[in-house]
Formats: C-alpha cells, sequence, structure tokens
C-alpha cells in the first residue's frame, strides 16, 4: 500500500462531476475501480452507484454490501481494486464530515466533490489515518488519460 | 471448526496482506476474535470502543448475513466462509 497521489483521468473526474450534477441536490456515490501500487494508486474506472440513504440523500450516501460486492466483482473481472469511493457534498465543501470519518474504511481514496448550486466546484481526496483520528488530504494527480491496464 | 475468514481489500494492509486467514472457531464471535488477536491492528477497525462490531461492518457466514442469523453467536461447522464486507457511508455534517 502507499500513494502519495492519486493519479485519475480529467475523462472520469468529469464523470464524477457530472454525477454529482446529475443527483444534485442529493448526493451521489461510486466505486473508483484501479490499482494501488508502491509509490502512487490510479483510478482506471468508476462504477457510479445508487445512493440507498432514501431517508435523507441530501445529506448522507449509502453504498450497501451487495452493491460493494458488485463493485469488487467488476473489479475482479478487469484485474484491478476497488481502491476507494467517491461521493459529492451538495452546498457544502469537498471535506470529509465528522460523520464520514465514524464511517470510513482505512485504505480507500475518498474522493469528495463539493456541488454547489447544481455546479461542481472543489475535489478532493482524503485517506482516513491509521488510528482513525482524522482524514489526510491525498493529492490529486489528474492526468490527461487513464494508463491501460 | 476449521473455518476460512475473507478478510476485505482495505483491511489486508493490516493482517499481512492476506486475502483470508483459516482459524479454529465455533462461533463468528470466537472467529473474528481469532482473527484481532492474530492481526491486532484490525480491532479498531472492525470494533468501536464499547467493544461492538461497527455498523458499517458486515459478517457473512457463507452466504448469509449473520443479522439474520445469531448474529456473532451464529454457530460454524467446518469449511464455512465467514466473509467481511465492508458498507460505505458518509455524507455532509449538516
Amino acid at each position: 500500500m502507499s500513494g502519495d497521489a492519486l493519479r485519475i483521468s480529467d475523462a472520469l473526474l468529469r464523470r464524477i462531476h457530472a454525477h454529482g450534477v446529475e443527483t444534485y441536490p442529493h448526493e451521489c456515490c461510486g466505486a473508483l475501480l484501479g490499482k494501488d501500487g508502491e509509490t502512487s494508486r490510479e483510478v482506471v474506472e468508476l462504477l457510479p452507484l445508487a445512493n440507498r440513504r432514501d431517508d435523507s440523500p441530501r445529506n448522507r450516501f449509502e453504498v450497501t454490501p451487495s452493491d460493494v460486492q458488485r463493485a469488487e466483482k467488476k473489479a475482479r473481472e478487469m484485474r484491478v481494486d476497488v481502491v476507494g469511493w467517491y461521493h459529492s457534498h451538495p452546498d457544502a465543501p469537498a471535506r470529509p464530515s465528522e460523520f464520514d470519518r465514524e464511517h470510513a474504511w482505512p485504505w480507500y481514496s475518498y474522493i469528495i466533490v463539493s456541488v454547489e448550486a447544481g455546479d461542481p466546484r472543489d475535489t478532493k481526496s482524503w485517506r482516513l489515518r491509521d488510528d482513525r483520528s482524522a482524514y489526510d488530504p491525498e493529492v490529486i494527480e489528474s492526468v490527461a488519460q487513464s494508463a491501460s491496464i | 471448526m476449521a473455518v476460512k475468514v475473507i478478510i476485505p481489500t482495505p483491511l489486508r494492509a493490516y493482517a499481512g496482506k492476506q486475502e483470508s486467514a483459516e482459524m479454529e472457531a465455533g462461533t463468528v464471535r470466537e472467529a473474528l476474535a481469532g482473527l484481532t488477536t492474530r492481526f491486532g491492528e484490525l480491532k479498531k477497525h472492525l470494533y468501536s470502543d464499547d467493544g461492538r462490531l461497527r455498523s458499517f461492518v458486515n459478517v457473512y457466514v457463507n452466504d448469509e448475513d449473520i443479522r439474520y442469523l445469531e448474529k456473532e453467536d451464529t454457530q460454524l461447522r467446518d469449511g464455512d466462509i465467514v466473509s467481511i464486507v465492508p458498507s460505505i457511508a458518509g455524507g455532509t455534517s449538516k
């Protein structure tokens, strides 16, 4: 495991933004499929998922275990891993909330896009510390095109 | 009972990069206790401070969610597969 940077293509970032706009004012969510290397991590595909929090979709998202398993199956078929998750914060900053931290897993990259008044703004990635005390920002290295897998 | 515990991807870094662990356990509780004894770093990610399994940690015996069985007291048989499957949640603080 490592990755002081998360490599992702502009095209995939635009798809995350488009998903956040499509579901606004509700939160969107999806899986980041990619490869975890010694020095960097690269996202090569996305799997947009339904937000299962029907009771509070404006400020919560949930990916069920069966959707997680579906994402892992797709990743296996592509010979990559689920390396993280993305979600949107409608009309809120692209930084993790306390609720995010309480529910986070280590190791995964968590991309958050803030969508303000329907427009995508900041996009940031975060990793939970090993001791669960906080998130650390992860540099997003935007690349023109994903490496072939 | 000899069972296999499947370790989810985000926790493998805390379990010697293993995808699974074989152990002797009579119940799910014993299987998870065995796992966290072997790999101490896993404990804080599976259990909250009050000792309960975290809400986003889902455990299956073969394909059955233990919430619909006997939860952590679910009995295990030889050859059972115990899978730890994440659910993912979050959202804004509003």
